[in-house]
């Protein structure tokens, strides 16, 4: 469990668990840092704090279920792709048949290729890191066929306002499904034996399944979770942009990575945080937000956002393998 | 003792793996409060004993019977539902959760929004751990961070909590040093109180000799004989496992 690690005894437990305050810690030294030097080019006023919040949304859905993967021991690679066929294949459903048919076939398609990865894994028992890399390839060809590398705009308005630009009781449309992913994902994975389960998948499979425990079933569970989750992402995008192309989702699985393991969940599984990672999430978009506000070049904003991932994973898997 | 039925009752039990005989002829009844020790050298066929009890594998042929009454167990949870909890080598345990989830890995009990029952989890473990004298830090402590002792108490307890029949012990102190021993066989001996039936396996003559009631040898898959270890000697037990005479 995340944080019950409490006065366990031995020297261990007694010196100070960085790594659970890394993810709040770089989270706040990083907002610090922006808010000084760029304190005269907009970063602090709300507009700017917001905004990031809302161009987060998409990695941090993806973020919430790749916390379940990892935790349960997998990985998947293939949520940039799932993204791209979800957003386009909502869109082309969308201008034929209407918004709900629409929000079917993006999900759907998701949780369809989640379940596709899920079977591989689970039942015939690959790898998921390359059952994920060859999903990854193939629905990037999938989604660059389906529309002949061209985009499709979407303009259903309550799809968009419902996915993006809307707004209930003040507080805009993406901030919601923000709040309710991770607050949804945070309950499943703390307080569900569902949850438990995971942990204890990803920590030792061989005394979940000795435990009655059924393992291939939870490795199924969690990349359907994931690749629904990846839909999802896929039809924010498309309502927020208006538009679907085969582009959405491809620079994100880092990203998203990025933010599941600086906010304190285990590569190798056992142990996550939801939590953490909706700040790991909002860490990497700050990160994005304050390196275009500094005036850098796209390559150059490339090169340090890898260099600070690089610092940040390497500090939190340096305190996690003790 | 004799009193009442035997929790366990093996009857001929025979077990083969395409042409290769694992075991043969193997008859142990095991009453409620008694600990059975079970020897034998590398390869007599312990391991495929704990797994046809713990269910893992049925038997070729052969009955087993549980307080009189036979059971068929063809998987690993049958043995659990029959009330046979086993303390595996390996212990499983997953390492990275706290004490009281691994006490109830797989059988999490639930409050009424059916969400994880966490105060019963705690509570429950502490009593327990604290009924066994199994010195933790607490209940919310994580197993990685625990001695080897004190994870064997863990586990120990965690089958405790659930055999209502008998306690299966694979090799428990195998891992551990000189003191955790001394306190993983008090707790074992302990066990006799709470009238299950404890079959423990065990490659150190000197334990088998301290906890047990009786001694069953094994050789090559036949079972040489069952002793009262207060009617024996190391000396007869050594020469049942070799097949040598002194």
């Amino acid at each position: 469990m995340s944080n019950a690690n409490i006065s366990a005894g031995g020297s261990f437990a007694s010196r100070f668990n960085l790594q659970q305050y890394v993810v709040y810690l770089g989270f706040l030294a990083i907002f610090l840092f922006f808010a000084i030097v760029l304190r005269d080019s907009g970063f602090l006023t709300v507009r700017n704090l917001s905004n990031i919040v809302l161009q987060t949304t998409p990695v941090t859905i993806m973020a919430v279920g790749l916390v379940f993967v990892m935790s349960a021991g997998e990985i998947d690679l293939s949520i940039g792709s799932i993204v791209a066929v979800a957003a386009l294949a909502a869109a082309v459903t969308i201008s034929a048949y209407g918004m709900t048919a629409g929000i079917v076939a993006g999900l759907g398609a998701g949780l369809l290729i989640g379940v596709i990865n899920g079977i591989l894994v689970a039942y015939v028992r690959l790898p998921s890191f390359l059952v994920t890399l060859a999903t990854l390839g193939l629905f990037a060809g999938v989604s660059r066929s389906m529309t002949d590398l061209r985009s499709i705009s979407v303009t259903n308005e309550a799809f968009t306002g419902f996915f993006g630009s809307g707004s209930l009781l003040g507080v805009p449309s993406l901030i919601w499904w923000t709040v309710i992913a991770v607050a949804i994902g945070h309950l499943v994975f703390r307080e569900t034996r569902f949850g438990a389960h995971v942990l204890a998948t990803g920590d030792n499979a061989r005394a979940a399944s000795v435990s009655g425990i059924s393992v291939p079933r939870i490795r199924l569970a969690v990349l359907t979770i994931s690749g629904g989750l990846a839909g999802l992402a896929g039809l924010l995008y498309a309502g927020r942009l208006q538009a679907a192309k085969y582009t959405l989702g491809e620079t994100d699985l880092m990203t998203v990575i990025a933010a599941v393991i600086v906010g304190g969940t285990l590569l190798n599984g056992g142990k996550g945080s939801i939590v953490g990672a909706l700040v790991g999430s909002l860490m990497m978009g700050m990160l994005n937000n304050g390196l275009i506000l500094m005036g850098l070049s796209v390559s150059d904003q490339m090169i340090v956002r890898g260099l600070i991932i690089l610092a940040a994973v390497a500090v939190s898997l340096r305190e996690k393998n003790r | 003792m004799s009193a009442s039925a035997p929790v366990l009752q093996l009857q001929d039990i025979r077990k083969t793996f395409g042409g290769i005989t694992a075991i043969e002829n193997f008859s142990l009844e095991v009453f409620p409060g008694e600990i059975v020790a079970l020897v034998g050298d590398n390869g007599a066929g312990k391991s495929t004993l704990v797994k046809i009890v713990s269910g893992v594998h049925p038997p070729s042929s052969g009955t087993i019977a549980i307080e009189g009454k036979p059971v068929t167990m063809s998987n690993a949870t049958m043995g659990r539902a029959h009330g046979i909890e086993v303390v595996y080598q390996d212990l499983a345990l997953a390492d990275q959760q706290t004490v009281y989830m691994n006490m109830f890995l797989g059988r999490e009990p639930l409050n009424r929004f059916g969400l994880l029952d966490r105060r019963r989890m705690i509570e429950e473990t502490e009593k327990l751990v604290k009924e066994l004298d199994v010195r933790i830090p607490s209940a919310h402590a994580t197993i990685r961070d625990l001695s080897g002792g004190q994870r064997q108490g863990v586990a120990i307890a965690r089958a405790t909590h659930w055999a209502s029949k008998l306690i299966l012990l694979d090799e428990p102190t195998a891992a551990l040093g000189v003191a955790e021993t001394a306190r993983v066989e008090a707790i074992v001996q302990s066990l006799k109180m709470r009238n299950v039936g404890v079959l423990i396996i065990s490659h150190s003559l000197d334990q088998v000799f301290k906890l047990s009631d009786r001694i069953c040898v094994l050789r090559r898959g036949k079972q040489i004989g069952v002793r009262e270890t207060a009617k024996t000697d190391k000396n007869e037990i050594i020469a049942m496992i070799t097949g040598l005479q002194q």
